[in-house]
């Protein structure tokens, strides 16, 4: 339902500051858990969720995102798992956008077509696969666009004026601008950099661009913030789930209000970020 | 499966998208793929440039050491009184084993492409010790990614890529083996893409990687059926080679797939059964689907997640295969068995005494299936096996399981 993700970015837009894109694993540390930090998410400020589908070999992602990805698999996590939390959530909210995030094989193994329309079912609104550069679109995007889920692709500072279009090609819902080459919670660079870069794909597209990779405190988010339509953070709100944790990577009483107070927080800097960039 | 239709010729692959049938592919991420546009590039100029093949056969020949022997096993062949066995001696090879062919050709591609530091990653020590030779040759800085497991099970090449002045950094994420280590070698080249070169070890990885390193792997073919033919007269009745990756496999295998009467074998690590997940068995036990930037047979779960191998040779220990035999297989062309861990012992220790080589177990998988069939054939066939590794690097492994003491 792309439809829904366009509402979200329109009615966000109309409130004067950028989005707040949140990201977490699926199943970490265990299905429920997770369930109640999804359902947390939006009351805590989060407009748009990403859902992480754990893989064995995330070859994109920094440790603290594979560590997730190990708690979540290791708790029994599945893709049809992590799709039922979906649609757990969708029982309670249907204004917030889901974007499933992660990695093609267990996707390819599941089946693309039984995929897409248990996704579509579940109240999935977009899908970010990092190993599916848009040489690879006959695989899972134009599937996926053919039934209505958006297709989000990562634009990076490899990504030059000449190879943007390509990129932008079969995009739909937002473009995903990754801050820096590197890996999931790598340190944030310059965000007059950033800014520079947000522009350079706006004047090839009309699509919102949202700004990952490295946003890890309030004041991030305000000053990517400044520039871009949304922020994504992730790696600060896996690294929160972690810190909650027992020893033996069990859930606690801290876990989902840690996440709260994070996303609070974040959410408070988003909001004041046009301000910011207004003084 | 349905007979798939014959076709004029098993070498033409892959396409222009790196695909050999449904196989291949470039499953990267966004901040890679510009990268390995540029390195499909500089490959398509390099293969066609008479300057690079020039340079290419002079390292080989005086930096290598090719050709390398075609050595006829005469007691190996009395003792097994079938088929005649021949030996592809790339165990003579600087550095031991078949891996240097490759990295001569990707570390002139790197410095024809500019790059000034070098990233590799490794299982068993070969490819680093390799990788870690080349770069010490063109004098550049060179990290290679070793699985902490690995690193502390093959000490002695950890000490040798060291000395060629190396860093051998583990990886501990994962299981700390071979994948978790292109995993983090993956890593290394996505947030260091302005100068390095990422070295891949094997016939595997996106596209031009599976095709690249074929085609430098390929004169081991190619001189073989040379020598055979100065030899014999005659080409081979059956090739045979282990596979892992496949790097030494296909490049003995490329130059016979279009030779109707020689028949090729393919041997995988079939480790402790493949009953069980303890074998390396990608092609006989797993399924395809995508890892490492190609769609290939894998060891896997139901639900996608990649399954860790386990092989008594820690170069085969690898969950998954190259992309090209991967279609070799499903077209019918080669036909890919699994040997097991006490088979490849027993064979590492037959053709230490009866030939006087130390085997690497790698290849001791391909020995234990010629072992099988030679008996089999008629003392007019022909066996031509490739001998891809010494065995130097494993006397610990073999001499613990022995329960000798070193």
């Amino acid at each position: 339902m792309t439809a829904r993700m366009d509402r979200k970015f329109a009615d966000v837009a109309s409130e004067g500051r950028p989005v707040l894109v949140t990201y977490f694993m699926g199943g970490d540390p265990d299905f429920e858990t997770s369930l109640s930090i999804m359902k947390a998410l939006p009351k805590a400020g989060a407009d748009v969720i990403e859902l992480g589908m754990p893989f064995s070999d995330p070859m994109a992602d920094g440790p603290a995102i594979q560590l997730a990805g190990q708690r979540s698999l290791k708790g029994g996590q599945t893709l049809a798992k992590t799709l039922e939390i979906a649609r757990r959530f969708r029982e309670e909210d249907q204004r917030t956008p889901i974007v499933l995030m992660g990695y093609y094989n267990p996707i390819y193994i599941y089946g693309v077509d039984r995929f897409l329309t248990d996704a579509l079912d579940a109240g999935i609104d977009g899908l970010i696969v990092v190993d599916l550069p848009p040489e690879m679109d006959d695989e899972l995007c134009i599937p996926a666009l053919e039934k209505g889920i958006s297709f989000i692709r990562l634009a990076t500072p490899t990504t030059d004026d000449r190879r943007l279009p390509k990129v932008l090609e079969n995009t739909s819902g937002f473009v995903y601008y990754v801050s820096m080459n590197g890996i999931t919670g790598s340190a944030l660079p310059d965000p007059s950099l950033i800014a520079g870069a947000v522009q350079r794909i706006k004047t090839h597209t009309k699509l919102p661009v949202c700004v990952g990779f490295g946003v890890k405190t309030a004041e991030h988010a305000r000053a990517i913030g400044a520039s871009a339509d949304g922020v994504v953070v992730g790696t600060a709100i896996v690294n929160q789930i972690a810190s909650s944790l027992t020893e033996e990577g069990k859930a606690t009483d801290a876990t989902v209000p840690g996440v709260e107070a994070l996303v609070r927080g974040l959410s408070a800097g988003v909001r004041s970020a046009r301000l910011a960039a207004a003084e | 499966m349905n007979e798939a239709p014959k076709l004029n010729s098993y070498r033409a692959g892959p396409d222009e998208d790196g695909r050999f049938g449904i196989f291949g592919g470039r499953f990267v991420a966004e901040t890679l793929m510009p990268l390995i546009l540029d390195l499909q590039d500089e490959w398509d100029k390099a293969k066609n440039d008479p300057a690079f093949k020039a340079e290419l056969d002079n390292l080989g020949a005086h930096y290598i050491g090719r050709p390398s022997p075609l050595y006829f096993a005469e007691r190996l062949t009395e003792e097994l009184g079938g088929a005649k066995i021949y030996f592809k001696r790339e165990e003579l090879n600087h550095t031991g084993s078949h891996k240097i062919n490759n990295c001569i050709g990707q570390i002139l591609l790197a410095k024809r492409m500019g790059k000034t530091r070098i990233i590799a990653e490794t299982g068993a020590g070969q490819h680093g010790v390799a990788s870690a030779t080349v770069a010490a040759r063109f004098g550049l800085p060179c990290v290679v990614y070793m699985g902490a497991t690995d690193v502390e099970r093959q000490a002695p090449n950890v000490f040798r890529m060291k000395l060629l002045g190396a860093e051998v950094k583990p990886v501990t994420a994962g299981n700390g083996t071979l994948k978790d280590a292109m995993n983090e070698a993956l890593r290394d080249w996505v947030t260091n893409v302005d100068n390095t070169y990422y070295l891949i070890g094997t016939a595997a990885g996106p596209h031009p990687y599976p095709e690249m390193v074929r085609d430098f792997q390929a004169v081991i073919g190619q001189e073989a059926k040379e020598q055979m033919l100065a030899a014999e007269g005659r080409l081979p009745d059956l090739v045979v080679a282990a596979v892992g990756g496949g790097s030494n496999a296909i490049g003995i295998f490329h130059s016979f797939l279009d030779d109707e009467g020689v028949k090729i074998v393919g041997v995988e690590a079939g480790g402790k059964g493949l009953e069980g997940d303890e074998h390396c068995a990608s092609i006989t036990a797993g399924s395809p689907g995508v890892l490492h930037g190609n769609r290939t047979y894998l060891l896997q779960d139901g639900d996608g997640q990649i399954k860790e191998g386990h092989s008594i040779s820690a170069g085969l220990d690898y969950p998954g295969i190259g992309p090209e035999h991967s279609w070799l297989n499903d077209v019918g062309r080669v036909e890919y068995v699994p040997i097991m861990d006490h088979e490849a012992l027993e064979a590492f220790q037959m053709l230490t005494r009866l030939e006087g080589i130390i085997p690497a177990l790698e290849p001791s998988h391909a020995l234990a299936e010629v072992i099988k069939r030679a008996p089999k054939m008629g003392k007019d066939e022909i066996i031509l096996m490739n001998l891809s590794g010494r065995g130097d690097k494993d006397i610990f492994t073999v001499g613990k399981i022995l329960g000798m003491g070193l």
